[in-house]
């Protein structure tokens, strides 16, 4: 038995209702958890007051510098000590869940029970940055419960200016629309920078995240500096047979709407007899189409993996999307991994040496130009790198001879 | 002499296949098509023949140990012992046999977890920490998110939408909710109030000058103690000097107002990736229920599930029928602030004769 709860008027609103309810968790944990009794005596101070009342600090486990989120009440009386003591230190660990967030149930039980014995009880299945985050712990308790999670096969995530907690799609496990291994692209991307991650010393954060095909379902082109997206560079895969029991179910009015002109370069056109004709050379591989007639149209078999670099949210710029870099290459050999741990490292090397404090890939793209973090990363330049060229005349051409001559030599080379 | 300390084994991001239900692991890279039999409910076809059910349950995301025990116990008992996540903390359990689908479903039903998030449902609220455990929030996560999808519940247990809505939280204005077709972020509205006596102590001035993005921040001297003030008339409420620099405190019970940011989208189909954009700000941070913020949020989902055609995400049928129709059928206010004027704005702006009457 736990100490008695505080009146919690507001946060006993959020009980009530069909979503299930975080209070209700909270408070049966604080049953008997002193820790949990405090927090919620907290929390309903900060829905009382509309304020925050946490600080960072420095936590962590031997032989790493990331990977702990410290949190330590700022709630004081008069004399300086904690009003909620229990509560005073309420750190998180962040910890890399298995590719597709995938578990079987011993796992979770297992985490379950060194989280009840080291920690508050609280788990968030997943954070943003895709990690399982135990949260609620002492700091006195962070070094054992972690050894207890690495004893299970687990890892610290990253935090602060170190490689991120990767993200994958359920993919290749789940998904016909796969276009990759998006598992062992995103764990050879972080495994082959784990030092980066564990110990913290990077301009800001790098994020690796994969999605299979272009529905991006990891939100990578605008949240990963580095975004891996499936993709295929043969035809798409047309079962007219199955086309035509679509239309016939759905009606031609419907497929028409829905399908054919809804594809964004206009490669889609219904035969007069209920087949499906593909201008595939003008197909930009959207997924529209496949998500609408998932037994009818699939990925082509010359699959591969298009990589834009660059994607962040506001801090400090604003916005940006990533950028294609690799338009396509194929991700299927020992060889073809090979080639993306290469790219991934020289990716976050250059980021080291050229990035400013606080700044994130694409930011640093913005300032260099894209063309500079070709050159530094030996990329051969591509079309399918811009929307549209430049518009406007600030550029000096005098070495336009050579730049079209090698534009001419790599045509010839294919 | 002392025991030497456990290094951490530092194995990186585990295998994918000891966690894998064994369809899954059986025909991994190899499924041929999928299809819907209801809401919450996923139907896998492998090339070998074999199918897999999939079905989806929202949660609280933040959980305690009884509840995800008990998610544990309906996973070995109804379904087949594994179970996975979804990015927007949907949990999904997987059967090999459809026999095994609606039991399953009756149970998450009696232990209080809705069915659904699936196809164009309106799925869970992707979300931050909020007071639960952030240092620099103006507002709560779980709290906004669990009174929304008290409100929302009925879009997640059903398919009704024109596609799919994907909603996300912020407490902050770094947005780590991320994109979404409905973005609920916290706008702070008035510059930060500075501590001069704690500044010099905990923040190192000049990183906190590189951060400003509009360069407002500078060294100064009050009381003959360094420290940090800010121009006013250039300051933009960003709040991006207040997590380096506490004592800068941007958070406001009054002045930190919800914005309601509508058309971001992260897929690829159809038209390319877009970010969300400003549509309705200024509304209270009203805990513990915040019905104002739902009230925008279920205008703006109930005008476009009317308007909207099928397959248009929010932002879609927004540029299609015109922005001046989006702000006259949902009845928002349109502003001065609606206007971009940060760098790159003009490509925001109408540059054509393109305009409806």
């Amino acid at each position: 038995m736990a100490k008695p709860m505080y009146d919690t008027p507001m946060l006993d609103q959020l009980e009530d209702g069909v979503w299930p309810s975080f209070v209700s968790g909270l408070k049966r944990l604080a049953k008997d958890n002193d820790m949990m009794v405090d927090l919620l005596g907290q929390l309903e101070t900060s829905y009382e007051t509309r304020k925050g009342y946490w600080k960072g600090g420095t936590v962590g486990v031997i032989g790493y510098g990331g990977g702990v989120i410290p949190r330590f009440t700022e709630l004081k009386d008069e004399n300086n000590n904690p009003k909620f003591p229990a509560a005073a230190e309420f750190h998180t660990l962040r910890i890399m869940p298995p590719p597709g967030m995938h578990y079987d149930t011993g796992t979770i039980r297992k985490f379950c029970d060194i989280w009840e014995k080291y920690g508050s009880g609280l788990i968030a299945f997943h954070g943003q940055s895709g990690d399982i985050m135990f949260q609620g712990c002492t700091t006195d308790n962070v070094q054992p419960a972690f050894d207890a999670i690495n004893e299970m096969g687990f890892d610290m995530g990253g935090a602060g200016p170190a490689v991120r907690t990767g993200m994958s799609c359920v993919g290749s496990a789940r998904c016909e629309q796969s276009c990759f291994d998006e598992a062992r692209a995103m764990r050879t991307c972080v495994n082959a920078n784990l030092d980066d991650m564990h110990r913290p010393a990077l301009p800001y954060k790098l994020k690796f995240k994969a999605s299979g095909c272009a529905n991006d379902c990891m939100n990578s082109i605008q949240r990963a500096d580095v975004s891996m997206i499936g993709t295929w560079r043969d035809d798409m895969k047309v079962d007219q047979e199955e086309v035509k029991a679509f239309v016939n179910r759905k009606g031609r009015k419907y497929v028409i709407d829905n399908v054919i002109t809804r594809c964004p370069t206009q490669a889609l056109s219904l035969n007069d007899d209920d087949t499906l004709a593909v201008d595939n050379p003008n197909c930009v591989r959207c997924m529209h189409c496949i998500n609408v007639m998932t037994k009818a149209l699939s990925p082509g078999d010359d699959r591969g993996v298009s990589i834009l670099v660059g994607g962040k949210r506001t801090l400090k710029i604003g916005d940006l999307m990533g950028t294609v870099i690799v338009p396509f290459h194929k991700l299927e050999t020992d060889e073809d991994f090979e080639w993306l741990e290469e790219l991934s490292t020289e990716i976050l090397d250059f980021f080291a040496e050229n990035a400013l404090e606080h700044e994130r890939t694409g930011e640093m793209i913005e300032r260099i130009g894209l063309t500079n973090f070709l050159e530094g990363l030996n990329i051969e330049i591509d079309p399918n790198m811009i929307t549209r060229p430049r518009t406007n005349p600030y550029v000096r051409t005098d070495g336009w001879d050579e730049e079209a001559a090698k534009w001419k030599e790599r045509q010839a080379a294919q | 002499m002392a025991e030497a300390p456990r290094m951490p084994d530092e194995t990186g991001v585990p295998e994918i296949e000891p966690y894998l239900h064994p369809v899954l692991k059986k025909n991994y890279g190899n499924w041929k098509w999928h299809d819907r039999p209801r809401p919450g409910v996923l139907h896998h076809v492998a090339h070998s023949g074999d199918e897999i059910w999939t079905v989806r349950a929202g949660t609280q995301r933040q959980m305690d140990v009884y509840t995800i025990r008990k998610l544990m116990d309906i996973a070995d008992e109804f379904a087949e012992g594994y179970v996975r996540f979804t990015i927007r903390s949907n949990i999904e359990f997987m059967v090999s046999e459809e026999s095994k689908v609606q039991p399953l479903i009756d149970k998450l039903l009696e232990e209080g977890f809705p069915v659904g998030g699936t196809g164009n449902s309106v799925s869970m609220i992707s979300h931050t920490q909020g007071w639960l455990h952030c240092d620099i929030p103006a507002t709560d996560a779980s709290g906004a998110v669990k009174a929304l999808m008290d409100e929302l519940h009925e879009e997640f247990v059903r398919e009704e939408m024109p596609n799919r809505v994907r909603l996300t939280t912020s407490c902050c204005q770094i947005n780590c909710g991320g994109q979404g077709d409905i973005a609920i972020n916290i706008q702070h509205t008035k510059p930060p109030k500075i501590n001069h006596d704690q500044v010099g102590n905990v923040c190192e001035r000049p990183s906190v000058v590189a951060r400003c993005p509009v360069a407002a921040i500078r060294p100064a001297v009050v009381n003959g103690k360094p420290t940090l003030e800010v121009d006013e008339r250039k300051c933009i409420c960003c709040g991006a000097c207040f997590p380096p620099c506490p004592p800068m405190q941007i958070n406001d019970p009054e002045h930190s107002k919800f914005a309601i940011w509508v058309g971001g989208k992260n897929s690829n189909a159809r038209s390319k990736p877009t970010f969300h954009k400003l549509v309705a700000a200024g509304i209270p941070n009203n805990p513990p229920r915040w019905p104002e913020v739902a009230a925008v949020v279920k205008n703006i989902l109930r005008v476009y599930k009317e308007d909207a055609k099928d397959f248009e995400r929010i932002g879609e049928w927004a540029e299609r029928i015109g922005w001046p129709r989006f702000f006259e059928k949902t009845g928002l206010p349109f502003t001065k602030y609606h206007i971009d004027n940060w760098r790159g704005s003009r490509a925001n702006l109408n540059a054509s004769a393109h305009i409806r009457f």
